[in-house]
């Protein structure tokens, strides 16, 4: 009885308490700019190969520092210049966005898994299980993110699956408070009293009759928090902690052009740029779901 | 109301007391502390002792209540970098944090205040999407590449201002630029949306009939209970801050507790990490206790809500 069984079978029903969301097309238009920007960005991910104009780890210590296509010294061969290590950074952006997206996706399905089990579990069965989860999930939210995934990128070492880990087991906690919250307003209500009345067991009260009531909510924190990760992620790279050179990752990029920002500009410039592009489409898109879906939730 | 502060004291207490066990048990399960300890040369012998000596040959229950109970007393243990107990350290470097942390929470509230009311009043106009945007692109850019920039251009072009170090006043406005802007959307969102909520209430509609100044009604009236849900969420704000500062510190060389955590962790140096990370998760949790109880005293029904 898996939980994924579940989901498109009550999505299909209308959401009795808080879809309170009016059908699209009814005045409010679809993000066109983020949706652009982010599905723009997913298809450079997947097709890095293809776009790539050069590998991204070749070095050539003869093309150092070439800058972009418009200054006088820029050429065609790297449209937006190389690096310390004559690397074309028009192939390192396009690679990075690959490492970013997929670390900000993972990490926050991971976490939001995770974080709604608990958050169903808390609410429904209230009492004891409740107390010690969330005290739990305090706990975890006062343990600074990246102060976790340096201590775990020092011991263990850096690398792309210890990020993900690092981040999505604190990420996590924001889920569960949220759902708990939310789980715990459902169950005052007439149709989880009905539904036990009718024999329904703990399992299909809380997949068939909770969860999909707080899917609205875990979308728009979803999409709200892959910006944040991409950041969080790009901070871990910028410190070294994060996916290790000489993989492309747009932290340690910008890392990487910090010292030669004077004179190379534009090796820190791109992969902010692109770090920019990204968080800021699936932050607008956040706004514009929470608007739509779950115009009460207050989050960041 | 004292029942709800006892509660929460308990219950923060808790937490604190799980974040220990997983600080003890990410510690020893990280390595042999002792080979970053003891020199290459070691023999059999010298571990030996040196396990005796520091206490690691005993049962790890034993190891970890005596952990907690020279943590209480603010006893760390040795810095293994810096050769000096580990609680001097942070009383050098807490203080410093403390103050950026400040600064740019002054910072983030002069920015989402005219933000979000602006917003508000003028719903759907040019300035609502305008200040929108200022405080989404906040949100959006990365701290560590505004600090490059800052640093480059203000500080380094235009040498307005200084690009490291704490001993002026000037010292704190890109630090506490970078690190407040960050928060600024949060703060602003809730700002707007609770200002259009309390806009439309009956209380503000009658102080309008009455006369009353419309600045006054928005400044005034309206935005005190405005503030409400700002109140609620000092706690992440702060946090969120917290974190964030590991990475502003580093790169403007600021003499806090992120640049500690930073440099202990890029050299081992696990009592200082440990003390970081305790010191810091108190904070936090001090912080949000003073909040829910700061809450509940302004809103009475908190504290009923259990």
């Amino acid at each position: 009885m898996p939980a994924e069984s579940a989901v498109p079978d009550a999505l299909a029903r209308p959401f009795p308490v808080l879809g309170a969301a009016p059908p699209l097309g009814r005045g409010r238009r679809l993000p066109f700019l983020s949706l652009t920007i982010i599905g723009g960005f997913v298809l450079v991910a997947l097709l890095a190969d293809v776009l790539s104009p050069a590998d991204p780890e070749a070095q050539s210590l003869r093309a150092r520092f070439t800058p972009p296509v418009w200054d006088a010294r820029g050429t065609w061969a790297h449209v937006l210049g190389t690096d310390r290590l004559g690397r074309d950074l028009l192939a390192r952006v396009i690679w990075g966005a690959r490492v970013s997206l997929m670390a900000g996706v993972l990490t926050v399905l991971l976490a939001s898994a995770f974080g709604a089990a608990v958050g169903l579990v808390a609410g429904y069965y209230r009492g004891r299980v409740d107390a010690a989860l969330m005290r739990v999930t305090d706990a975890t939210m006062s343990f600074p993110v990246i102060l976790l995934a340096l201590i775990l990128a020092v011991t263990v070492g850096p690398s792309f699956t210890n990020v993900v880990i690092a981040i999505a087991v604190i990420l996590w906690a924001r889920y569960a408070r949220v759902v708990r919250g939310q789980v715990l307003t459902l169950m005052e209500l007439d149709f989880i009293t009905q539904a036990r009345i009718a024999g329904a067991s703990a399992w299909r009260i809380i997949t068939r009759h909770l969860l999909p009531n707080t899917l609205n909510t875990l979308v728009v924190l979803i999409t709200l928090q892959i910006g944040y990760v991409i950041i969080v992620e790009a901070s871990l790279s910028f410190l070294g902690a994060g996916i290790p050179p000489p993989t492309p990752a747009w932290g340690s990029m910008i890392a990487e052009g910090r010292d030669f920002v004077t004179s190379a500009w534009w090796v820190s410039f791109f992969p902010g740029l692109a770090i920019l592009l990204v968080v800021l489409a699936f932050n607008l898109l956040g706004d514009w779901l929470r608007d739509t879906l779950d115009p009460k939730l207050r989050q960041l | 109301m004292l029942r709800f502060v006892l509660a929460r004291l308990v219950q923060s207490l808790v937490a604190l007391a799980i974040l220990t066990v997983v600080v003890f048990v990410l510690a020893r399960a990280t390595g042999d502390p002792l080979q970053l300890i003891l020199p290459m040369s070691a023999s059999e012998e010298d571990y030996a002792n040196a396990r005796q000596y520091l206490g690691l040959d005993r049962p790890y229950v034993e190891q970890y209540f005596s952990f907690v109970g020279k943590a209480l007393t603010g006893d760390f243990g040795n810095s293994l970098r810096a050769r000096r107990p580990v609680i001097e350290l942070i009383r050098d470097r807490l203080p410093n944090s403390l103050k950026l942390a400040a600064f740019a929470m002054t910072v983030s509230l002069l920015m989402a205040f005219p933000l979000g009311v602006l917003a508000a009043v003028r719903k759907g106009t040019a300035i609502d999407r305008a200040a929108q945007v200022i405080a989404v692109l906040g949100q959006s850019l990365p701290t560590f590449w505004v600090a490059i920039v800052l640093i480059e251009v203000v500080a380094g072009r235009l040498q307005w201002l200084p690009a490291a170090g704490n001993e002026r006043l000037a010292s704190y406005v890109l630090p506490g630029f970078t690190l407040g802007w960050f928060v600024v959307a949060g703060m602003m969102r809730l700002l707007r949306s609770g200002m259009l909520e309390v806009l439309d209430s009956e209380y503000v509609k009658l102080a309008r009939v009455k006369g009353v100044a419309e600045h006054r009604v928005v400044w005034l009236h309206a935005l005190k209970n405005a503030l409400i849900p700002v109140v609620t969420f000092a706690g992440i704000y702060f946090s969120i801050l917290v974190t964030t500062a590991i990475v502003v510190e580093t790169v403007f060389a600021w003499p806090g507790l992120g640049r500690l955590a930073y440099e202990a962790i890029t050299s081992r140096d696990f009592p200082v990490i440990q003390a970081v990370v305790l010191t810091t998760a108190a904070i936090v949790a001090l912080v949000n206790l003073s909040v829910d109880c700061l809450y509940a005293f302004i809103d009475p029904r908190i504290r009923y809500a259990g």
